[in-house]
């Protein structure tokens, strides 16, 4: 498969120093680098259709009525949009794509600990999306149960939600083995002279990642299994006419989903503390804070799950505990960005593309989290519960944190594996739309959801017409940018002008092997003497 | 209990909303403008080279680990306290029991009088106990800030106090099938006369003038899967449905039978009982709907030709 390549694969890299090129020597290669862009191919590609679907969603929401579908099958989109984008893209995304590519650099080894587990992490995954996607077209037809799958309507619908949660249930497996991989790697493989002091940032965060994947994963997968013994065996552990109860099943699901929101938001936090000292040439401010605030997060995250739940009928205690237990998480998230800020403070800083989406990964992800406070408190929590405001917000801090991080490393770092440049100028237009687009899409519904509009509404009250046709004309200006960026990148990876050595000064491991890296990364073992952002003995070239 | 005094919902939550979003609005201001002007400062045209290599600073960190937490263990504190406002229901409510199932509501009052709309009198605070016939919905003023799901086997409930007449949104919050967004209605807030005066009017309207099955089945939705017009919904068509052939599964055996009366009656009754092939078993059953009511629903179907 030729076009898995750029068009003359630099010379003596992992792109072809093995001799083999065909695409069995891809979907069946070990090599990190390998698995780690099959990975991104796959999930960006998830991404684009999670796009796509949206963008459908919003145009049904322009104007009250039907626009350009029924409420089927609406009901049945907003569902794949958020099993594909939550699924199959941003919970796979950071550490299948860009923890593969350079966490086993960054730490100094020559691959993951577990190279073939590594590829059937890859394998896994693509069988159960396969699954996912057989599920939308076949037996009752897609899913239309909200990527929640709730009791007990997700047990009677006729639609083909079994297939969905068993492809579900098999991608879960993918990411437990990655947790495991990279713990290990983490642990056993760092070269010599790599302290945990000194291991980058972006490392740290996936480290606290794999264990939330390690440990909360397996819970997701005994859900599922609950949700097909329910609908095949008719078990009744749900259904309050057998004795079952229905609120059970909501705290075994986000028992696993709330853990997996910071599957998806720490690996995120992690690009952005490396990207942020390379591009003001000044260490980071707060290494060990942040270190530790992505444990911190990890570990307090876990026992949060009760905030979606606030009005479910649990008890009013456990609405107690749920509520200070979330205050407590966000002030770990408080302290990254605050020293993420005081990073800029008297560094030399150029505005290019990666540092462009990461700036603005601090003001998107602080207006996502500051929203969570309103939230958090069980009072204000209870008006916007089930609300636009909860689709505004997990957009700011899903799309706007982890989405825009994903943006801001593949501008940083998939030139190092490709050796080939993007443009500049276009990248910064990109960005520029995304940027504003995105808040007039999530903003917007905020305010709606401020004003009482309830989420997963295929048709609504005249009160909230004007608003919506507002949120479509920002996603149109999100989806031209996006475009853009899409378009520049891959021109760039693909035909762009070839470069060598360290484009951006950095001053972590992957910066200082050949670029595009060879299979086994190192040339010779290297040995770590300074931290990963000790830009002293560094420079741009 | 003297209304004046009596807090309403909306009036002890809009001041929490007001401080948490004052107090996130400085705080993205603070964050925003900090960060610009340092983008600014020390941009690399007016700042080649960095002029610090500090790496943290301990009483930095202790300050802004100490004053947001402060700041959000207030925002917890104020949140728990008119969360429990919304949980205390104030003596001498009026009790309603809302009755949700996909996807229609019905509210039912103490002398038995039941309605699609919530009815309530001004200044008089509303329990309602939230009853699912089917799947979990959700019970959402957004007027009055509350909001409770409603589980089916569990025993919710809400409270709300009207403080001045008007007509106000009612949603379905939980996601709960195919008409979800139509699973709306309103509260409407009347003066305590008015109220009383409706309250004790006989449930037909106009005493005498028997049983209107369509407006029955409008309120009841019915009309939400079963259209008039010969399109196929959620549930089969009322039209041309009486004295038709239909294929339907009855305790577990394809059978073809005749939509007679006692067809009707029973499928209104026990839906569950006979499922007519290609569409769901969803339907809510209505054991305990009045003769009456049922004989005028037969009639109506009967009537679709």
């Amino acid at each position: 498969m030729d076009s898995l390549e750029p068009t003359q694969p630099l010379n003596n890299s992992f792109w072809n120093d093995t001799g083999k090129t065909g695409i069995t020597s891809w979907i069946f290669s070990t090599d990190h680098k390998r698995i780690g862009l099959l990975y991104f191919y796959v999930t960006f590609g998830f991404f684009l259709t999670g796009v796509l679907l949206g963008l459908l969603l919003r145009i049904e929401l322009m104007a009250p009525g039907r626009t350009i579908m029924g409420p089927q099958t609406y009901n049945a989109l907003f569902t794949v949009h958020g099993v594909v984008m939550i699924f199959l893209f941003i919970i796979p995304g950071i550490p299948g794509a860009f923890g593969n590519l350079v966490m086993p650099i960054q730490v100094g080894a020559r691959d993951v600990a577990f190279p073939r587990l590594n590829l059937l992490s890859w394998w896994l995954y693509i069988i159960g999306a396969l699954i996912v996607l057989t599920s939308l077209f076949s037996g009752g037809g897609a899913p239309d149960t909200g990527w929640t799958f709730y009791v007990p309507f997700s047990s009677r619908t006729g639609t083909n939600v079994s297939l969905a949660v068993f492809g579900v249930f098999i991608v879960g497996f993918s990411s437990i083995l990655t947790g495991v991989n990279f713990v290990t790697t983490i642990h056993r493989l760092r070269a010599e002279g790599m302290s945990w002091g000194r291991l980058p940032l972006f490392t740290w965060s996936l480290y606290a990642t794999a264990w939330v994947q390690i440990l909360a994963t397996p819970i997701l997968a005994i859900t599922l299994v609950l949700i097909m013994a329910e609908r095949l065996l008719g078990t009744g552990l749900f259904d309050p006419s057998r004795g079952g109860d229905p609120v059970m099943y909501q705290h075994l699901f986000w028992i696993y989903s709330h853990p997996a929101v910071y599957i998806m938001i720490l690996p995120a936090m992690g690009i952005i503390s490396d990207i942020i000292p390379v591009f003001s040439r000044k260490p980071i401010f707060g290494y060990k804070m942040i270190a530790f605030s992505s444990i911190a997060i990890a570990a307090a995250g876990s026992l949060v799950w009760g905030h979606h739940m606030f009005t479910s009928g649990m008890s009013d205690t456990a609405v107690m505990v749920f509520s200070f237990l979330t205050f407590i998480v966000a002030i770990p998230s408080a302290i990254k960005v605050f020293n993420w800020i005081s990073t800029l403070y008297k560094g030399s800083i150029s505005l290019e593309a990666p540092m462009l989406f990461a700036l603005s990964f601090i003001l998107l992800f602080s207006i996502g989290g500051l929203s969570g406070l309103i939230l958090g408190a069980a009072a204000t929590d209870v008006h916007v519960h089930d609300t636009h405001f909860v689709v505004g917000h997990f957009h700011y801090v899903m799309f706007g944190g982890t989405g825009f991080a994903i943006f801001a490393a593949m501008h940083y770092w998939l030139p190092k594996f490709y050796g080939r440049r993007y443009a500049e100028k276009p990248a910064v237009v990109a960005w520029a739309l995304m940027f504003t687009g995105f808040n007039v899409l999530y903003f917007t519904m905020q305010v709606l959801g401020m004003k009482g509009m309830p989420r997963r509404y295929y048709d609504y009250l005249p009160e909230f017409a004007n608003l919506n046709l507002v949120a479509t004309i920002g996603s149109w200006i999100l989806a031209a940018g996006l475009v853009i960026m899409v378009v520049n990148l891959f021109r760039g990876l693909w035909w762009g002008v070839p470069f060598e050595g360290n484009p951006w000064g950095g001053a972590s491991l992957e910066w200082t092997v050949p670029t595009p890296p060879p299979t086994e990364n190192f040339i010779e073992e290297p040995v770590v003497t300074h931290g990963p952002y000790d830009f002293s003995n560094t420079e741009r070239s | 209990m003297n209304t004046q005094q009596l807090l309403s919902t909306t009036a002890a939550i809009d001041p929490l909303f007001m401080y948490i979003f004052g107090a996130c609005l400085l705080l993205l201001l603070g964050i925003t403008l900090v960060m610009l002007f340092f983008v600014f400062r020390y941009h690399r045209s007016r700042a080649p080279q960095p002029t610090s290599q500090v790496e943290g600073n301990l009483w930095l960190e202790i300050i802004w680990i100490v004053l947001p937490s402060l700041l959000v263990l207030a925002m917890f504190w104020y949140g728990w306290k008119e969360y429990l406002v919304l949980r205390s229901v104030p003596q001498g409510a009026l009790p309603v029991t809302a009755t949700a199932r996909m996807w229609s509501w019905e509210f039912t009052y103490a002398n038995g009088k039941s309605s699609p709309k919530l009815y309530v009198p001004i200044g008089k605070p509303v329990r309602v106990e939230l009853v699912s016939k089917d799947v979990i919905h959700g019970f959402f003023l957004p007027a009055f800030r509350v909001k409770r799901d409603v589980v089916p086997g569990m025993a919710n409930y809400v409270w709300f106090v009207a403080t001045q007449s008007g007509s106000y949104d009612l949603f379905c919050s939980q996601y709960c099938g195919t008409q979800h967004s139509a699973m709306v209605t309103t509260v409407e807030a009347v003066s305590e006369e008015q109220f009383a005066v409706w309250l004790n009017q006989t449930k037909t309207g106009n005493a005498g003038a028997g049983v209107d099955g369509r407006k029955l089945a409008t309120e009841k939705g019915c009309l939400g899967c079963h259209s008039l017009d010969g399109s196929s919904a959620v549930g089969p068509t009322f039209k041309g449905l009486f004295a038709s052939q239909v294929k339907v599964m009855k305790e577990g055996k394809p059978l073809v039978v005749t939509a007679d009366e006692a067809y009707l009656r029973e499928s209104i009754r026990l839906p569950g009982a006979t499922i007519v092939d290609g569409f769901p078993p969803i339907m809510p059953g209505n054991p305990d709907l009045p003769e009456e009511e049922v004989l005028a629903l037969v009639e109506f179907i009967k009537g679709l030709k």
